[in-house]
């Protein structure tokens, strides 16, 4: 039982991330831009938001450095593929190239370095609760937040104005474009929102997750993100349920490991990325599926002619 | 207001200079970089451009790198010609490389005696076989199931990079080498032919050099290297000609996977002479920055790709001479290929001047 518990809470903290992430992408998406550079973008927002917590002591401090940082990269990249409309899965390359260098050659001075004394989140009373206190009330705040957030895009999404024009530049930007709406400027928009989630993907993993700076810490998890909008077919809850999925597998797997199961532990690291391909492949199948929900613009270019 | 208006017809001219120009556009954030870490920029600068020209021993080091950095970009521009998205190449050079590592371990532990010229072609098979089997993977899993080729082949670097670190840890884990994750060192009947005497250059740069010979004819003189590239800016005419888009999916992806399992069968047999976790270079992903330098083009991919390694040389020099963590190179990589990138803008716009409204 006391495993089961630890396993929920350790699932819902690998998840966070990663649905924090997806959501990111998927506001990104759904305005018709791919944006590959998401490990990148995680990367720099996870040293970002170490280095802010190193310096500050806070927590928050460090989430807004790596929001920050995230949407700064997501502006440059935003600029390249939308102005200069350059490719996006090359640009986005680029950005997860260039992520991955930047953020190992300015964290030198960081490795190894540990954050001062972690705050308790735990809540009062609720942290007692036989079972439900262990599995659930022991969190960072984020993770009770991330599910906020959820709600909140799918609200913006389907229930806003503003969301269905963003659609609406997904779905057709030609359409929109000519109706009037600043396609580039919204996207632009979207791509920054998309980055500031992700910078706070990265900087969880850097100041709740790990807590220490690593190079390339990340480990793919922004890879994964991605994967993770396509096996929503680009719906805010089920990039939650997919992100619990997969930081369930990544949990077990320890778990496992910790239980003293006899595989070697490098096999068993393999799972969240071989699930991934799996879960790729089952929900990719039926293409028709997947054309019938993916974003109609996503990844071409858009320059509008005046 | 500069506003861009599209060219008529691409700019020939701007596709050569695009790399030009974001080399120039690196060369200047690196002597601010320089600048603003208190170094001396024309030291700095030294290091990374003129050091690793600098002498016979620096130069052959240069063809030394270039080797594994050219045979991955040729296949990657073969792909991206035909707009298929293979990302992962550094995980099938892994594979090649546990291909060649697994062949030099088996010719080392049974002792035999194999004339070098003899070790190298199989080395190259084996390498072959390993990366195209990764890439097999990918292409079996986009045909038959529509899976993202761009996300299952990076998926697979991570499984790949775990692969060899269990086995170097694990099963083929040297049992004298003090626990230290490393395979025995291979017998001197695995290395490969050298060029030069005393240098490490070995016979590889010419395989490479004639592979990008023979990715220039297949893809300009030959009949089935048009057929894969119309596929990539036109698919709809590549359907209309009959060009099957499935053959396009295999050809290119298990040439790349056997051009990258070949590289990593070199890196093994070649300068590491044992598998180790420290195989995983990222060559793999370097090559991806080659392939667009190299604007898709073999020569290009071979001229990129010493460039490129002047970037990983003087990465390493940075660190022992000017006292700068070796990570500058991935830095300098990134911004060389943002650049290129944003350059290359103006190969299919004009910039015009236009007073704001």
């Amino acid at each position: 039982m006391n495993e089961l518990a630890s396993l929920v809470a350790a699932t819902l903290s690998a998840g966070t991330p990663l649905a924090i992430a997806g959501l990111g992408l998927l506001v990104n998406e759904r305005a018709g831009i791919l944006n590959l550079g998401a490990e990148g973008m995680m990367l720099v927002a996870a040293l970002a938001g170490f280095a802010a917590t190193f310096h500050s002591g806070s927590d928050w401090v460090g989430f807004a450095a790596g929001a920050g940082a995230g949407a700064l990269v997501a502006a440059c990249f935003g600029w390249l593929v939308i102005w200069l409309n350059t490719n996006q899965y090359a640009t986005g390359l680029a950005v997860s190239l260039f992520g991955g260098g930047f953020s190992a050659f300015v964290g030198v001075p960081y490795v190894g370095r540990k954050l001062s004394e972690r705050s308790d989140y735990s809540v009062p009373v609720l942290r007692d609760v036989p079972f439900l206190g262990q599995a659930l009330f022991r969190q960072h705040p984020l993770v009770y937040l991330v599910v906020g957030a959820a709600v909140a895009v799918a609200w913006f999404l389907y229930r806003t104005r503003a969301g269905l024009v963003l659609r609406a530049i997904g779905e057709a930007p030609e359409s929109a474009h000519a109706l009037g709406y600043p396609v580039r400027r919204i996207r632009l928009l979207a791509v920054v929102v998309g980055g500031a989630l992700c910078g706070v993907a990265g900087a969880y993993f850097s100041i709740v997750y790990a807590p220490l700076w690593v190079e390339g810490m990340v480990a793919g998890r922004g890879w994964i993100a991605l994967a993770l909008t396509v096996f929503a077919t680009w719906r805010p809850a089920r990039v939650l349920l997919g992100a619990y999925l997969f930081g369930g597998v990544t949990m077990l797997q320890l778990q496992l490991q910790g239980m003293g199961v006899n595989i070697a532990n490098q096999l068993m690291s393999m799972l969240p990325y071989l699930s991934t391909v799996f879960v790729l492949v089952l929900i990719s199948r039926n293409p028709a599926w997947i054309r019938l929900n993916m974003p109609a613009s996503l990844g071409k270019p858009f320059f509008p002619t005046l | 207001m500069i506003e861009l208006e599209a060219r008529t017809a691409p700019s020939l001219w701007m596709s050569i200079l695009s790399p030009i120009f974001a080399l120039l556009i690196t060369v200047g954030v690196a002597t601010l970089l320089f600048l603003s870490l208190g170094k001396d920029p024309v030291r700095g600068l030294s290091v990374f451009l003129v050091e690793p020209f600098h002498g016979v021993r620096a130069l052959t080091e240069l063809g030394l790198k270039s080797t594994p950095l050219i045979l991955i970009s040729l296949g990657l521009a073969l792909c991206y010609r035909s707009n298929i998205w293979n990302i992962g190449a550094e995980g099938q050079y892994l594979l090649g490389a546990i291909a060649g590592g697994w062949l030099a371990l088996a010719v080392t532990n049974a002792g035999i005696d194999l004339p070098r010229w003899i070790f190298f072609p199989i080395a190259i098979l084996a390498g072959a076989l390993g990366g195209g089997l990764w890439a097999a993977v990918v292409a079996l899993l986009r045909d038959r199931f529509h899976a993202s080729e761009i996300l299952v082949s990076l998926m697979l670097v991570y499984v790949a990079n775990l692969l060899l670190s269990y086995l170097v840890f694990g099963p083929w884990k040297d049992p004298n080498g003090f626990n230290f994750p490393q395979t025995v060192s291979f017998s001197a009947s695995t290395e490969l032919p050298r060029l030069l005497r005393g240098m490490r250059l070995h016979a590889g740069f010419l395989v490479a050099l004639g592979t990008a010979v023979g990715m220039w004819i297949f893809l300009f003189r030959m009949h089935r290297g048009i057929q894969l590239q119309v596929g990539g800016p036109s698919p709809a005419a590549a359907r209309y000609a009959g060009f099957s888009s499935r053959s396009a999916l295999w050809t290119t992806l298990l040439v790349s996977g056997a051009l990258a399992g070949v590289a990593g069968a070199f890196e093994v047999s070649g300068p590491m002479g044992q598998l180790t976790p420290y195989v995983a270079t990222g060559y793999g992903f370097t090559a991806i920055i080659v392939a667009f330098v190299g604007r898709l083009h073999p020569l290009g991919c071979v001229l990129a790709s010493v460039l490129l390694s002047m970037f990983l040389i003087g990465g390493e020099l940075a660190q022992s001479r000017v006292g700068l963590p070796s990570a500058l190179s991935g830095v300098f990589q990134g911004v060389l290929l943002f650049s290129l990138l944003a350059c290359d803008t103006l190969i299919l716009f004009r910039p015009r001047w236009r007073r704001p409204a």
